[in-house]
C-alpha cells in the first residue's frame, strides 16, 4: 500500500532511534532480593569473624612518653630549656612478642593534613633540581628564607617540623645488662618514595654536601639534610628513610609512622619475654599544643596491623543485613498473603 | 536592534503615494525580525544573557576566588575548564536557533510584490514595502502587509480573500473597495491618488478597523470590509491593488503573534530553586565550617604555630576564618555541579533526537517526520494537564464528505448491515461509468442508493434535486463536463457534489435561473427567489419554477427548526427520519433535513408582493424579510435527512480518549462557529450524549455572562448532590468493578480506569466542592462571551466553572482569545499546558502555552515555526506525551535525582573531613579527581540512563494512560524527592568518610607501613566513592542496553585507568610537581585491608537503599512497576500468568458496560451551513459576482492551491477511521464481547494502523486470527504480537476501552482468539 522507498524522510528502522534496543531489565523482585541480602549478610559475618579472630592475635604495645603525667620518666625533659634530653622509659613483656616486630613513633593532636602545612614544601627541590635549592616556591613560605635571606633547603613546614627524637631499645637482661636490640631503618618508606619520587642532587665536585651550597638548613633542624645520614649515602639527604617517612604526610590529627623494624639478629623472631628500656632522646616539643607522643610496637597479619573496628564493623553490617533479609521476607510474606486474600 | 521608538501613536496618517509625507511618523517598515543577534552582536549579547543565568555567575565567581592564593583551595582548572565547556556548548547552540530564524525572516522578507512606484509596477521586496505605497496583488498571493482595498478586477470592487492563516477559517469572505476607489482601476489612475488615510493605530483587532479616507475635499468612513489583512491570500479574484496602512511589525498579524518568550519547564523553574537553596546550604557548611575554623585558629591553631605559623597577613584567627570560608566555598561548590546544566542539555537533546527518529510519528502521506524543535521541553511533556486544541486542520482535516442519507424513511449509507463480513474491502461505487459530469473523488459505498436513483424513485430524486438547487454554490465549467463547485462552507460543497454524482448535476447559474443536469438531461429552473440562511433561521430555501412551470419551495435547515413547519402528514416519516437523524448524531455527523412545498401560481404572486414589500422596507427590513420567509417556509413536505462527515484526522477520538484517560483535559478553541466546533466536540467524543449537561454560554454583555456560569455552577453543585445517592448503585451496576472510578477526575472515563489502586476512595472528601464534581459537564463558550469572561474581575469564576467540566469548547475566539485562555489556565492552575494547532491563529497560543505544538500539513507553516514540536497527524499526539513526555520525564526525574546524590555524596565528604584538618578547606582528593569526578567518572553512566532509561515498554505506555500521572502530580521529582536524594547522597558522604576513617587510622600495610597517610585516604575514600555512585547507577538503571553497560562499566574503567596512569612514575616523571600521589594507586589498592573498606562503605551505602525500594516495590507499588513486573513475568513464562495481572487487568471486564452507555444518544446536530455566510443568497441574485464566475475560470483551473474546493475534490480513503467507526451496532454488546482486537495497533502505528483497524469490523473468528497473523507483518508487530499473547489481560483491561469509545460494536470473538494464540 504504502512505498518504503518512497518516505526520503522517514527516520531509519533501528533498534536505537526506534528506542527498541535489547535490553536487560532487572527487577527487585523478591526471588533476588532477600536471598542477596541473606548472602551478602552471611558472608560478612564470615569476613568479619575472620578479621576479629586474626586481629585478636596481633599484639600491640604502646607507650605514652610525652611526660604530660607527674610519674612519667621524660617528665624532665618537657622543660623548655632541657637541651638534648634523655630519658628511659622501661617496660616489661610477659610474653614473647612476635616478630617481625614493627616500632612506630606516634603524635597526636598533630594537624600534618592542615592544607597549609601539607603544600608547604617544593616538590622541585625535593626531586633534585638545584635550580629551586636558591630561590624556592612561594608555598614554603614562611620556611622560605631564613632570616638572612637564605634558601632553605628542603624548604617548608612539613621539612622543618620533621620528628627529630630518636630511640635506642635494650633488652634488660638479668636486671641490669642492658643488651641493645638492633633496630632496622632500611626500607621503611615507601618504595615510590625512595626510588622515583625523592632525587638526591648529583654530588658537585664529588661531594655531596658541594650541591647544596648557598642553602641553609631547615630552621628546626641541628644539622643540615645532607648531614641526616653520614655513614650511608643511601640513607642520606632527601632519600633519608626517616625524612620520606615524615614528607609522607598524614591523613589524620593522630597518627603514627614506621620508625624502625625489628628483624635482625637475636630479635628476629620476636621480643621475648622480659624487661626492656626505651631510651629517648627527648628533641620534639608537643606540649606547646596539647600533643602527644608515643611509640607503639606491632607485629602484623596478612591484614596489616591489629584492626578491630574492621572485624566488628564487618560483623554488625552482616548481622544488620541477616535480619534485613528476615523483616524483607516477613514483610514480603504477609503482603504476598494478604494480597492473594483480595484475590 | 531596537529602533528608538516613537510615542505611541493616537492615530495614523497615510498619504497615499506621498513617500516623504509618509516618512514624517516613522511607521515601521514591512520588514520583520524576529531573530535576536547578528555577527557582531552576538558574543557581547550572548555572552550577558548567559551570564543572567545565576549558575554561569556563580561559576565565573567562584573562578575569580581560586585566583586568590590565600583562599584557592583547589586549582583554578577544576573551574575553568567545565565552565567553558558550558559556554561553549550553549552559545553554539543559541547562534544556530539565532541562525534559522534569520533564514526564515530573510525568506519572508524578500518575497516578491509589486508596488506602484511613480505609475509604474515594480518589484520590490516586501521588506521595502512602505506605508503608503499601493501594490498590486495576484490571485494566491499573500498579502504583504495590512491593505486598504483601493480597486480589484471584480465587478463592484470585489475581492476574495481567505484568511486560514489569521483565524483558521478556510471559507472564502468578501472584501469589498469604496466604490470611489474601485472606480480607478488602472495603474494610471492609481498613481494620481492622493487620498489620505486616517485611522487607529496598530491593534491586534482581526475583526475591526476604523478609519476615514479623506479624497477630494470628500470623507469617506473605511471599515474591515476594506481591509486586506497581511496573512489572508487571495483567492479567485485576478488581481487588486491595495494601499499599505500598516506594514511589519504594526499588522494585525504581527500584533497577534505575541511575545517570543523563552520557555522553560517546571523542572527547569525547580532545578534553579533547588540551586539556589543549596547555595544557600553551601553557604551555611561555609559559615559552620569558617566558625570551626576561627574556634580551631583559636584553640589549636595559635598553639600550634611551631610548627605551622600563620601567614603574615593572615595573623588572627578570624580573619584566617573569613578566608576559610571562601576556601570552603570553593571546595564544596562541587554539591552544584556545573556540568549539571549541559548534562541537562544533553539529554534534552537526545530526547529531541528520539522524537524526530520516531517512525511512528511519522506521516507517510505528508512524508514529515515529527519535528522537535525546542530541545529544552521534553520533560514537560510527561507533565501535560491541558491541552489546549484548534479545531479546524487540528482535529479535523476540513473535508466534509457525504455520508449517509435517509430518503422517504429508507436510510443509505450503511453498508456494513447488508453484506456483512463477507466483504473484505468495500469498493466505493463508481459513477463515472454511467454519469461522465461525476465528481472522480467523491467516494460512496452503498450500492442501493444509486439502485433507487436509477429505478427512479420519485422521493429519492426530488431530493437530489433539492440538493442541487438549494444552496449558493458557483459553479465553473473550464472545459465540458469539467466542474468545479465553489461554496462558502464545505458543506454545501459536499451536499452539491453528491447530488451530481448521483446524477442531479448542478451546473451553473445565473441571478435568474439555476441550470441543472437531472439523469442527464439539462434542466433550466427559474430562480424565483432566495431564502437565505443566517444564524436565526437555520436553513435556507429557494423557490424554483421549473420548465413545465410548476413552482416549488425546496428547503433545507436543521431539523429542528425543520420539523415544526412541516406538513401534518408527515408525521410518520417524520419520527423515522428522526431516528436516522438520531442515529446519525450519535455517529458525530452532522445532519441536515431537507423538505419541498409546492406553491401554487397565486400562492407565489400573493408572497412575492408581500417579499418585494418586505425587501423594500427602510426600517426593519431583517425583520420583515425573516418574517416573509417565515410565512412562505410552512406545511412542507419532508424528503429526507443527510448526514455530512466533518472528516476528523485520523485517530482523533482514541486520541482524546486515551489522552483523557491520562487525566489530561482538552480544551477546543476554535475561530469556527459553535454549531461547527459542538459538531466536532460530539464526533471526536469530547461530548457525548450521556453527560449531564451541556453549558452554552452565549452572554453578549457582562451580566449575561456572569449569570450564566453562575448558573452553570449551580445546576453542577446541584446534580453532583443528587448523583452522590446514586453513585453506589451505579457503581454495583458497572459489572463487578470495584466501586472505582467516582471522583478520580472523570466520571466515564475513570471507569474506566484498569488501577484500582490509584483510585482515592469515592469517600474521600473534596477540598473545594467544585472539584469534586465528577466531570459529566461540558462548557460551551463563544467568542463574545469570552471577552467579557477574561476579564479580571471574571476568569476566576470562568475558570472554575470551566475546570469542572470535562470538556471545554471556546468557539468564535479570536488568536488573541487563545492566548489569553491559555495564560489564564497557565497562570491560576499551575498546571502544564500544551497547546496544539496548525493555522497563524493559533501561533499566539502556541507560544504562549508551556508547550505548543504544531501540525505541519495543510495551513501554511506559522503555526509550525512558531511551535516547539511539529507533526502532522493529530493522534501522534498520543505518542508525544505519553510515550515520549513519559519517558523524558521520567528519564530527566531519575538523572536529577542521581545527579543531586552523587554530588553530594562526593561533596559532603570534605565538610567531615573539616572537623578533623583543623577546618582547613584541605580536599579529600585529589584535585584531579576532582576535576575528572563530574566530566568523567560519573557523567556518561547518568546521561545512558537520562537518554535511554525506560521503566515499561512504550507500548504499555499506551495501554495504561494512568501511568501518566506521575508526571502531572509531579511525583518523581520535587521538592520532598529532592531532599530525599541529598539526604541519602550526605549519609552516603558520612560513611564514606567515617568508614575509612575508621579502619585506616589504625590500619597498616602488611609491611607494617601505616595506611593513615593523606594519598592512601585519598585513594580508598574517592575508590569507594566511585563505586558506590556506580552501584547505584547500576541500580536506578532499569532499562540496560549495551550502551549503559558500556559506560557504566566503561566508567569504572576509566576509574582505574586514569588512577593507575596518573600514579605512575611516567606521568610524574614528567610534570614531578602536577602528579605527586606517585604510586599511591598500586600501595593502596594493592592492600586487602583496603578492599575490604570498599566492600563495607559499599555495603554499608547501598543495602538500605536496596532494602527500601524494595519495601516500597512491595508494600506501596507504582502502576509503572506492577506493569513492569507484569511485563517481566510474562515475558519470562511467556503465558499470562494469573496472579501477574493483579491490581491491573482483574478490573478490565467493567469495561464492556460502561461502553453500553456511550451508545446512542438522543441530541442531534444539525450541520447546515456551519461555515456558512449570511448574505450570499443577495450576491446571487443581484448578479453581483456573476461575472466571477467566467473571470476566475482561467485561474481556477490552473492554480494550486489549498482551497478547501481542491480539499474536497482531494478526497482519498473514503474508508477512513471514522467510517469504519460506524460499524453495525452490535445490538447487545456484552462485556464479553467487547474485544476489538488491535485497539492500540490502530493508534500506536501511523501507517499500519489503517490496514489493520480494518478487521475489528470483520465477523468471523477466522477473520480475527488472520488478522492477528497479518498484523504483525507490518510496522505494527512489535506490538501486536507482545498484545496477542497476554491478549486475555490486555484485551480485558485497556485495549477495549481505547478502541471501545470509538467503536462500539466489534464482534464477539475475543475469547477464542486469544485463547487460540
Amino acid at each position: 500500500m504504502k512505498n518504503e522507498g518512497e518516505g526520503s524522510e522517514r527516520p531509519d528502522n533501528t533498534a536505537f532511534t526506534q528506542q527498541r534496543l535489547p535490553a536487560w531489565q532487572p527487577i527487585l523482585s523478591a526471588g533476588i532480593v532477600i536471598p542477596g541480602f541473606l548472602i551478602i549478610g552471611l558472608a560478612f559475618i564470615g569476613i568479619g569473624i575472620g578479621l576479629f579472630l586474626t586481629s585478636q592475635t596481633i599484639q600491640v604495645w604502646e607507650i605514652d612518653y610525652t611526660g604530660v603525667e607527674k610519674d612519667s620518666p621524660c617528665v624532665r625533659c618537657t622543660i623548655q630549656s632541657s637541651q638534648n634530653c634523655t630519658c628511659d622509659v622501661t617496660f616489661s613483656l610477659s610474653e614473647l612478642f612476635t616478630g617481625p616486630v614493627f616500632f612506630y613513633y606516634g603524635l597526636s593532636n598533630y594537624y600534618q593534613n592542615f592544607r597549609k602545612y601539607g603544600v608547604s614544601k617544593d616538590y622541585y627541590q625535593l626531586t633534585g633540581d638545584t635550580q629551586y635549592f636558591k630561590s624556592p616556591q612561594d608555598v614554603c613560605s614562611p620556611y622560605k628564607y631564613d632570616s638572612q635571606n637564605n634558601p632553605i633547603v628542603p624548604c617548608g613546614a612539613i621539612a622543618n617540623s620533621m620528628f627529630n627524637d630518636t630511640f635506642e631499645l635494650y633488652q634488660i637482661i638479668n636486671g641490669t645488662t642492658k643488651k641493645q636490640v638492633p633496630l632496622d631503618g632500611k626500607g621503611i618508606s615507601w618504595w615510590t618514595d625512595y626510588n622515583i619520587k625523592y632525587r638526591n642532587p648529583s654530588s658537585v665536585n664529588g661531594s655531596f654536601a658541594n650541591a647544596f651550597e648557598g642553602t641553609v638548613k631547615p630552621i628546626n633542624w641541628p644539622k643540615a639534610v645532607y648531614e641526616l645520614d653520614p655513614v650511608d649515602q643511601n640513607n642520606n639527604g632527601f632519600l633519608n628513610q626517616d625524612f620520606l617517612v615524615w614528607m609522607r604526610r598524614s591523613a589524620l590529627p593522630q597518627f603514627r609512622k614506621l620508625y624502625r623494624r625489628i628483624t635482625e639478629g637475636d630479635y628476629a623472631a620476636g621480643l621475648p619475654a622480659g624487661n626492656y628500656s626505651l631510651t629517648v632522646h627527648y628533641n620534639y616539643p608537643v606540649l606547646s599544643f596539647d600533643g602527644r607522643k608515643k611509640v607503639v610496637f606491632s607485629n602484623v597479619s596478612w591484614m596489616g596491623g591489629k584492626n578491630d573496628f574492621l572485624g566488628i564493623a564487618y560483623l554488625v553490617v552482616g548481622s544488620l543485613c541477616v535480619v534485613m533479609s528476615v523483616v524483607m521476607l516477613i514483610v514480603y510474606a504477609k503482603f504476598k498473603f494478604s494480597d492473594d486474600d483480595d484475590a | 536592534m531596537f529602533r528608538k521608538r516613537p510615542p505611541p501613536e493616537e492615530e495614523r496618517r497615510v498619504r497615499a503615494n506621498d513617500r516623504e509625507y509618509n516618512e514624517k511618523f516613522q511607521y515601521a517598515s514591512n520588514c520583520i525580525m524576529t531573530s535576536k543577534y547578528n555577527i557582531i552582536t552576538f558574543l557581547p549579547v550572548n555572552l550577558f544573557e548567559q551570564f543572567q543565568e545565576v549558575a554561569n555567575t556563580y561559576f565565573l565567581f567562584l573562578l575569580i576566588l581560586q585566583l586568590i592564593p590565600q583562599i584557592s583551595s583547589l586549582s583554578w582548572f577544576t573551574t575553568i575548564v567545565p565552565l567553558v565547556l558550558v559556554l561553549s556548548i550553549t552559545a553554539v547552540k543559541d547562534a544556530t536557533d539565532d541562525y534559522f530564524r534569520h533564514k526564515s525572516d530573510n525568506q519572508v522578507n524578500n518575497r516578491q510584490s509589486q508596488v506602484l512606484i511613480g505609475g509604474i509596477l515594480q518589484k520590490e521586496k516586501w521588506m521595502n514595502v512602505r506605508v503608503g505605497d499601493i501594490i498590486k496583488l495576484e490571485n494566491n498571493q499573500f498579502v504583504a502587509a495590512d491593505l486598504l482595498l483601493l480597486s480589484s478586477s471584480e465587478p463592484h470592487g470585489l475581492c476574495y480573500i481567505e484568511t486560514a492563516e489569521l483565524d483558521g477559517e478556510t471559507n472564502m469572505k468578501v472584501r469589498q473597495s469604496l466604490s470611489v476607489t474601485s472606480e480607478l482601476g488602472d495603474p494610471n489612475n492609481l498613481a494620481q491618488f492622493d487620498g489620505e488615510v486616517v485611522c487607529e493605530p496598530p491593534n491586534n483587532k482581526l475583526d475591526r478597523f476604523c478609519g476615514t479616507l479623506y479624497w477630494k475635499d470628500c470623507k469617506y468612513p473605511l471599515s474591515n470590509q476594506n481591509m486586506l489583512l497581511r496573512g489572508c491570500v487571495l483567492r479567485n479574484t485576478e488581481s487588486c491593488y491595495g494601499l499599505v496602512i500598516f506594514a511589519g511589525p504594526d499588522t494585525k498579524l504581527m500584533q497577534n503573534s505575541g511575545r517570543t518568550k523563552f520557555k522553560r519547564t517546571s523542572i527547569d523553574r525547580l532545578m534553579n530553586t533547588l540551586v539556589l537553596w543549596i547555595f544557600g546550604f553551601l553557604v551555611c557548611m561555609g559559615v559552620i565550617l569558617a566558625l570551626g575554623n576561627a574556634v580551631w585558629e583559636k584553640e589549636v591553631g595559635a598553639l600550634f604555630q611551631s610548627f605551622l605559623p600563620w601567614d603574615p597577613p593572615v595573623d588572627n584567627f578570624l580573619f584566617s576564618a573569613f578566608l576559610s570560608f571562601w576556601s570552603y566555598v570553593i571546595i564544596l561548590n562541587t554539591v552544584v555541579p556545573i556540568s549539571l546544566y549541559v548534562s541537562v542539555e544533553v539529554i534534552r537533546l537526545g530526547h529531541s533526537y528520539f522524537i524526530n527518529w520516531d517512525r511512528r510519528m511519522f506521516c507517510s502521506r505528508s512524508n514529515t517526520a515529527a519535528e522537535a524543535r525546542t530541545t529544552t521541553l521534553n520533560e514537560e511533556l510527561g507533565q501535560v494537564e491541558y491541552i489546549f486544541s484548534d479545531k479546524t486542520g487540528t482535529l479535523t482535516q476540513n473535508i466534509m464528505t457525504f455520508n449517509k442519507c435517509s430518503i422517504n424513511g429508507h436510510a443509505y449509507g450503511e453498508v456494513m448491515n447488508i453484506l456483512g463480513a463477507q466483504q473484505k474491502r468495500v469498493q466505493p461505487l463508481d459513477f463515472s461509468a454511467w454519469n461522465p459530469l461525476a465528481d472522480r473523488d467523491f467516494c460512496f459505498y452503498d450500492q442501493s442508493l444509486l439502485e433507487a436513483v436509477m429505478v427512479g424513485e420519485p422521493a429519492v430524486h426530488e431530493f437530489f434535486r433539492v440538493l442541487s438547487l438549494c444552496h449558493t454554490v458557483m459553479s465553473e465549467e473550464k472545459s465540458e463536463g469539467e466542474l468545479v463547485y465553489k461554496a462558502q462552507s464545505p458543506d454545501e460543497g459536499a451536499l452539491v457534489t453528491a447530488a451530481r454524482n448521483f446524477g442531479f448535476v448542478f451546473r451553473s447559474r445565473t441571478p435568474g435561473t439555476v441550470t441543472t443536469q437531472e439523469l442527464g438531461k439539462a434542466v433550466t429552473y427559474t430562480l424565483l427567489a432566495i431564502l437565505d440562511f443566517n444564524n436565526i433561521r437555520k436553513r435556507m430555501s429557494v423557490i424554483v419554477k421549473n420548465p413545465e412551470g410548476r413552482i416549488r419551495l425546496y428547503c433545507k435547515g436543521a431539523d429542528t427548526v425543520l420539523f415544526e413547519r412541516l406538513h401534518s402528514c408527515n408525521h410518520d416519516l417524520m419520527n423515522i427520519t428522526s431516528d436516522h437523524l438520531n442515529e446519525y448524531a450519535g455517529d458525530g455527523l452532522r445532519t441536515l433535513a431537507v423538505a419541498y412545498r409546492d406553491l401554487s401560481e397565486e400562492q407565489w404572486e400573493e408572497w412575492s408582493e408581500r417579499f418585494r414589500g418586505a425587501d423594500k422596507a427602510t426600517d426593519c427590513r431583517d425583520d420583515r424579510l425573516a418574517a416573509a420567509y417565515e410565512e412562505i417556509e410552512q406545511d412542507m413536505m419532508l424528503l429526507g435527512a443527510t448526514a455530512i462527515e466533518d472528516k476528523l484526522q485520523e485517530g482523533v477520538p482514541e486520541t482524546i480518549a486515551i489522552l483523557s484517560l491520562a487525566n489530561i483535559k482538552i480544551w477546543v478553541l476554535t475561530g469556527d462557529k459553535q454549531e461547527t466546533a459542538v459538531n466536532i466536540g460530539y464526533s471526536c467524543k469530547m461530548l457525548t450524549d450521556d453527560m449531564t449537561e451541556i453549558f452554552i454560554v452565549n452572554g453578549h454583555t457582562v451580566q449575561s455572562v456572569r449569570e450564566e456560569l453562575r448558573k452553570a455552577r449551580e445546576r453542577m453543585l446541584e446534580s453532583t448532590r443528587t448523583r452522590d445517592g446514586g453513585k453506589e448503585a451505579e457503581a454495583q451496576g458497572w459489572g463487578g468493578a470495584c466501586a472505582f472510578g467516582n471522583g478520580c477526575g472523570g466520571g466515564a472515563a475513570a471507569n474506566w480506569m484498569p488501577d484500582e489502586s490509584k483510585c482515592p476512595p469515592p469517600q474521600a472528601p473534596p477540598s473545594s466542592i467544585l472539584e469534586s464534581i465528577s466531570g459529566e459537564f461540558a462548557l460551551i463558550i463563544s467568542g463574545h462571551s469570552l471577552a467579557h469572561a477574561l476579564e479580571a474581575d471574571m476568569e476566576r469564576e470562568f475558570l472554575e466553572t470551566a475546570c469542572a467540566c470535562r470538556a471545554v469548547i471556546c468557539c468564535r475566539v479570536t488568536p488573541l482569545q487563545k492566548a489569553l485562555v491559555v495564560e489564564l489556565v497557565k497562570r491560576h492552575k499551575k498546571a502544564v499546558t500544551l497547546a496544539i494547532g496548525d493555522g497563524a491563529n493559533d501561533v499566539s497560543m502556541i507560544k504562549t502555552a508551556h508547550i505548543g505544538v504544531g501540525i505541519s500539513g495543510q495551513e501554511g507553516i506559522q503555526a509550525v515555526l512558531a511551535s516547539d514540536y511539529s507533526f502532522s497527524q493529530f493522534r501522534f499526539l498520543q505518542r508525544l506525551l505519553l510515550v515520549h513526555g513519559r519517558w523524558s520525564y521520567l528519564r530527566m526525574c531519575r538523572f536529577l535525582c542521581y545527579f543531586f546524590y552523587k554530588n553530594f555524596a562526593f561533596t559532603m565528604v570534605h565538610f567531615w573531613f573539616g572537623f578533623f584538618c583543623g577546618f582547613s578547606a584541605q580536599t579529600v582528593y585529589d584535585q584531579y579527581f576532582i576535576t575528572l569526578y563530574n566530566i568523567v567518572y560519573t557523567s556518561l553512566p547518568v546521561l545512558a540512563m537520562g537518554i535511554f532509561d525506560q521503566d515499561v515498554p512504550e507500548q504499555r505506555s499506551l495501554e495504561y494512560p494512568k501511568l501518566y500521572e506521575p508526571g502531572q502530580l509531579n511525583l518523581l521529582f520535587n521538592k520532598r524527592e529532592f531532599f530525599i536524594c541529598i539526604a541519602q547522597g550526605i549519609y552516603t558522604s558520612v560513611v564514606l568518610f567515617f568508614i575509612p576513617y575508621g579502619v585506616l587510622s589504625h590500619a597498616t600495610q602488611s609491611n607494617g607501613v601505616p595506611l593513615a597517610d593523606y594519598q592512601t585516604f585519598a585513594v580508598t575514600t574517592a575508590t569507594a566513592l566511585v563505586i558506590v555512585v556506580s552501584v547505584q547507577i547500576a541500580l536506578d538503571t532499569g532499562y540496560w542496553t549495551a550502551i549503559n553497560h558500556f559506560f557504566i562499566w566503561g566508567s569504572l574503567g576509566t576509574y582505574f585507568t586514569i588512577l593507575f596512569a596518573m600514579h605512575s612514575s611516567i606521568l610524574f616523571n614528567i610534570f614531578p610537581k602536577q602528579f605527586h600521589f606517585l604510586g599511591s594507586a598500586h600501595n593502596t589498592l594493592g592492600q586487602p585491608v583496603v578492599w575490604l573498606t570498599i566492600a563495607l562503605a559499599t555495603v554499608i551505602c547501598i543495602a538500605p537503599v536496596l532494602a527500601f525500594r524494595f519495601l516500597k516495590l512491595d508494600l506501596k507499588p507504582q502502576l509503572s512497576d506492577t506493569v513492569r513486573y507484569t511485563q517481566l513475568v510474562l515475558q519470562k513464562k511467556r503465558k499470562p500468568a494469573g496472579r501477574a495481572g493483579r491490581g491491573v487487568g482483574g478490573t478490565g471486564v467493567a469495561s464492556g458496560s460502561t461502553l453500553g452507555r456511550l451508545g446512542r444518544g438522543g441530541s442531534r446536530r444539525s450541520g447546515y451551513a456551519f461555515a456558512h455566510q449570511e448574505g450570499f443568497g443577495e450576491l446571487i441574485t443581484s448578479g453581483k459576482n456573476m461575472r466571477l464566475s467566467s473571470l476566475a475560470l482561467a485561474t481556477f483551473a490552473s492554480r494550486h492551491s489549498s482551497s478547501w474546493i481542491d480539499t474536497l475534490r482531494r478526497k482519498k480513503h473514503a474508508n477512513s477511521t471514522s467510517a469504519q467507526n460506524t460499524p453495525p451496532t452490535g445490538e447487545d454488546s456484552t462485556a464479553s464481547s467487547q474485544a476489538p482486537p488491535f485497539s492500540t495497533s490502530s493508534s500506536a502505528a501511523d501507517e499500519a494502523g489503517q490496514p489493520c483497524n480494518e478487521p475489528v469490523l470483520a465477523h468471523s473468528p477466522d477473520d480475527i486470527a488472520l488478522s492477528v497473523i497479518r498484523c504483525p507483518e507490518r510496522e505494527v508487530g512489535e506490538c501486536s504480537t507482545g498484545n496477542v499473547q497476554e491478549a486475555p489481560f490486555v484485551w480485558k483491561g485497556t485495549g477495549t476501552r481505547i478502541s471501545g469509545a470509538s467503536s462500539p460494536g466489534p464482534p464477539p470473538i475475543a475469547e477464542e482468539t486469544s485463547s487460540g494464540e
